[in-house]
């Protein structure tokens, strides 16, 4: 019975220059029925959506919705064939009511009939069981309010195949359950949904089948009644590869920085931090591993004094100095206390360096302070942007190329190379080689394994799991802002770290009785 | 008692020449964009106005007031209109920086006002010679009977045709942007242009036309200092500071056209104030002049102490949308 699937995708291929995010992958979702797709962070699983809502169109495969098959070339050619998609970040306008927000831009009559539209709201709502006042203004709303804003809006335009894309992330326990419900009623009603997760839990609790994709390669779908936590953990993070990467053991590791029990709670009131605690060694690199958004950029942010943080301390020993805590201070602060902490972010061209301006430029942006009482000195870092190219080979016209012109892997060298020179006692950096070459990739290794080797304690937040085992020596595996374990990474599996990422799984140590202690 | 009823009429005069500029202003505003051109604008509308009704006038040896009328309206029209699209060009297809083009457009508008205001004064045969009084003698008219009635009659209808047409222009307005389908549209493409683009509405679209039909409303404005105000004559940079007062009053009107209404009348009493208060010198004058924009900054403080969304200006007010940007 062939149009008894929704919406079936056949060998999709979608690539972003050399990069291939989706590799000949196959979907199908009944209708009546829950599809979850899962994957690891960059697996493919946003791209292969966007191509099916129409934001991106696939260089190879075909799409069938209810057997015929379609093109579909923008979002306005998905509407009609009644798909709808509720991005991660909602696309509402604040000073609107829902209900403006839910009729915009819909053909109608010229005068606009508020009362009808909120009626036929609040039919729709009560069907499948939603919460929603047609009349409160976006900006008076929750999170969870707006996500429901967002899928009311397809369904009142008449969607009968849903994805939602991470749905939960923002979501509390309280309010993913009532989500959940409504999803269910949406099935039972004939609709398909895809939802888009990397939560193992939630897609054994609420799907019916699971697709797996694996660094943009389609791995299989599974009946999630013979799914396993086990078993899903296996597809997800893919057979072991081996990486040719350098690993010099630690010469002699220091206590650097010892970081206890920090809780951050961001703005919107979600505790993104939880008394996360772990100490780091000069002279090896601690891996962070966790799902996007686990509380990595926390970590790093508050430790850098970016972040605020609710409590905890953290202890920073310098070499032959005593110990400072640096719980309280800004980024500032620190930095004027002479103590050497360097952080590559992970918005290069946003936190890290300055687009529009040339290397020497960026490179002041650690030194204006020096120099004169009023002109700056730009001879010492002219001299220092033209050392980093030499010794980085940064591929570059000259020093004073704009650095938003550069590609990203020599972006990355720009700002490596300057948080290296001011010679570290700590170095921070997340997700290091996102968007590089493997050529670039090995660079930027090789550069923090010298780090190390001079006895700079590095942390380094990655996603790619096999890099992290074969690069770092520890590893801390952190799963909704909780620290779930350290392990050693040597002697770590895949599996293991892939149970820790996702709560369910044991192993590993808590900080306290840390048994991968260097001796 | 008849000086109140002269300092009231005198009040929606120089009111209605704003409350156009602030019309206008409000609707580009609605679509994101920030047209600090609007003197400019109010310029090209009146002098486009004036050159229409004046060689018309010249051309022809009996004028018809109607024709005249006609003409001078629709110059007035296109004139504010074509300053609209030299704006949207600049800023919505070529991306220019919003303050910088509007700021060109004002001093190209005042510029080339002066600049034709002197060559129909060559061409009549001296400053201040310009007359279209068949013209203008159409824009003045009052309306009959009504105007009539004791007291009411002076303070209500004793004003030309573009005094009404500013406030149903007004209520219009209001109406198009709070009740139909279209002004959801533009409020959403000046709040949010990504928003608006994903549910499908054409938001280059919608700038260009909100920008220059808000031109062509803020060169009505021009057209009414020339016809009804001036009586159809032309003195250089005698509009001036109106067109910043019109957009000062879109501020204080919390870009809701009704406010303008009333706040232009206020803001025309208080430009007009200095005249009625006695043993005033010529510096204590300047003090009164200054009241307009010392209300604006006192609303400006107010709102921003209340910090209540809808008071704020279009949250994209400014900025470039441009769909591949992240």
């Amino acid at each position: 019975m062939r149009d008894a699937y929704a919406i079936e995708l056949r060998n999709i291929t979608k690539r972003f220059g050399k990069v291939v995010a989706n590799d000949g992958v196959n979907l199908s979702v009944r209708r009546g029925e829950i599809l979850a797709v899962l994957g690891e962070n960059g697996s493919g699983k946003t791209t292969l959506m966007n191509v099916i809502s129409g934001i991106y169109y696939p260089d190879e495969g075909q799409i069938f919705v209810h057997g015929e098959e379609v093109t579909i070339r923008s979002p306005k050619d998905a509407f009609p064939l009644g798909i709808g998609m509720i991005h991660q970040h909602f696309k509402l306008v604040d000073v609107l009511t829902a209900a403006e927000n839910i009729v915009l831009g819909l053909e109608g009559p010229t005068k606009l009939d508020i009362p009808a539209v909120a009626t036929r709201i609040s039919e729709l709502a009560d069907k499948y069981g939603f919460e929603i006042d047609p009349n409160k203004k976006i900006y008076e709303m929750s999170v969870s309010e707006k996500q429901t804003v967002e899928i009311m809006k397809m369904l009142y335009r008449g969607a009968n195949i849903l994805i939602l894309d991470e749905p939960t992330a923002v979501l509390t326990p309280q309010e993913t359950d009532a989500l959940f419900a409504v999803l269910r009623n949406m099935r039972d009603a004939g609709n398909a949904v895809i939802i888009i997760t990397h939560k193992l839990n939630e897609v054994l609790a609420l799907s019916d089948r699971v697709s797996v994709l694996h660094k943009g390669k389609y791995v299989g779908t599974v009946e999630t009644k013979d799914a396993t936590v086990e078993s899903l953990t296996e597809m997800m993070v893919g057979t072991k590869v081996t990486l040719d990467i350098d690993r010099p053991d630690p010469v002699d590791p220091q206590v650097r920085l010892v970081v206890k029990e920090i809780t951050c709670v961001n703005k919107e009131g979600v505790t993104t931090l939880d008394h996360a605690s772990f100490t780091a060694y000069g002279g090896e690199i601690l891996g962070i591993a966790g799902v996007a958004g686990s509380g990595q950029k926390e970590l790093l942010e508050s430790i850098a004094g970016l972040t605020p943080k609710e409590s905890g301390e953290i202890d920073f020993y310098p070499p032959d100095q005593p110990m400072q805590e640096i719980s309280k201070l800004s980024a500032v602060e620190i930095s004027r206390l002479g103590i050497k902490l360097s952080f590559v972010p992970e918005d290069r061209l946003g936190m890290g360096l300055v687009g529009p301006m040339d290397m020497i430029d960026n490179m002041m942006i650690r030194s204006y302070r020096k120099g004169g009482f009023f002109w700056a000195d730009r001879r010492s870092p002219r001299t220092l942007a033209e050392h980093v190219i030499g010794t980085l080979e940064i591929d570059t016209p000259g020093v004073t190329t704009p650095v938003g012109k550069l590609s990203g892997g020599n972006v990355q060298k720009v700002l490596v190379g300057r948080e290296i020179a001011s010679a570290p006692t700590v170095l921070m950096v997340a997700y290091p080689v996102r968007g590089l070459d493997i050529n670039s990739a090995y660079t930027i290794y090789a550069l923090l394994n010298v780090q190390k080797m001079r006895g700079v304690a590095v942390m380094c937040v990655g996603e790619d799991l096999d890099v992290l085992l074969a690069l770092c020596d520890r590893i801390l595996v952190l799963c909704d802002g909780r620290v779930a374990g350290i392990v050693d990474a040597r002697t770590a599996t895949k599996e293991q770290i892939g149970l820790m990422m996702t709560h369910t799984g044991k192993g590993g140590y808590r900080d306290g009785e840390d048994e991968t202690r260097p001796a | 008692m008849g000086t109140i009823v002269i300092f009231i009429q005198k009040a929606i005069g120089q009111g209605m020449c704003i409350l156009f500029g602030a019309d206008g202003e409000i609707l580009t505003e609605k679509s994101g964009n920030l047209n600090l051109g609007v003197p400019g604008m109010m310029y090209m509308g009146g002098i486009a106005g004036l050159a229409a009704a004046f060689l018309y006038e010249r051309a022809v040896g009996a004028p018809s007031a109607f024709v005249g009328f006609l003409l001078s309206f629709l110059a007035a029209v296109l004139a504010g209109a074509l300053g609209g699209l030299i704006y949207s060009v600049l800023t919505t297809s070529l991306r220019a920086n919003q303050n910088v083009s509007g700021l060109a457009l004002t001093t190209f508008g005042v510029g080339l006002g002066n600049f034709f205001g002197g060559s129909l004064s060559s061409l009549s045969g001296g400053v201040g010679q310009i007359s279209v009084a068949t013209t203008a003698s159409a824009y003045r008219t009052k309306l009959p009977l009504l105007s009539d009635v004791p007291l009411l009659g002076p303070i209500l209808f004793n004003y030309g045709i573009l005094t009404y047409f500013a406030i149903a222009l007004s209520i219009v307005m209001a109406w198009y942007l709070n009740r139909t389908r279209q002004g959801l549209c533009l409020r959403a493409v000046g709040e949010s242009p990504a928003t608006a683009d994903a549910a499908g509405i054409n938001v280059s679209l919608y700038k260009y036309l909100a920008t220059c039909i808000g031109g062509a409303i803020a060169g009505l404005g021009g057209l009414y200092f020339v016809m009804e105000y001036s009586g159809g004559t032309w003195t250089n940079n005698g509009f001036g500071d109106r067109g910043w007062l019109a957009i000062a009053l879109v501020i204080f009107a919390r870009w809701r056209p009704m406010n303008a209404v009333w706040g232009s009348i206020l803001f025309g009493a208080l430009y007009i104030l200095y005249l009625y208060i006695p043993g005033l010198g010529r510096s204590s004058q300047e003090i009164f002049k200054m009241l307009p924009y010392i209300v604006t900054i006192v609303v400006l403080i107010l709102t921003s102490l209340r910090r209540k969304k809808e008071d704020q200006p279009p949250e994209s007010l400014g900025l470039h949308y441009f769909r591949e940007e992240r």
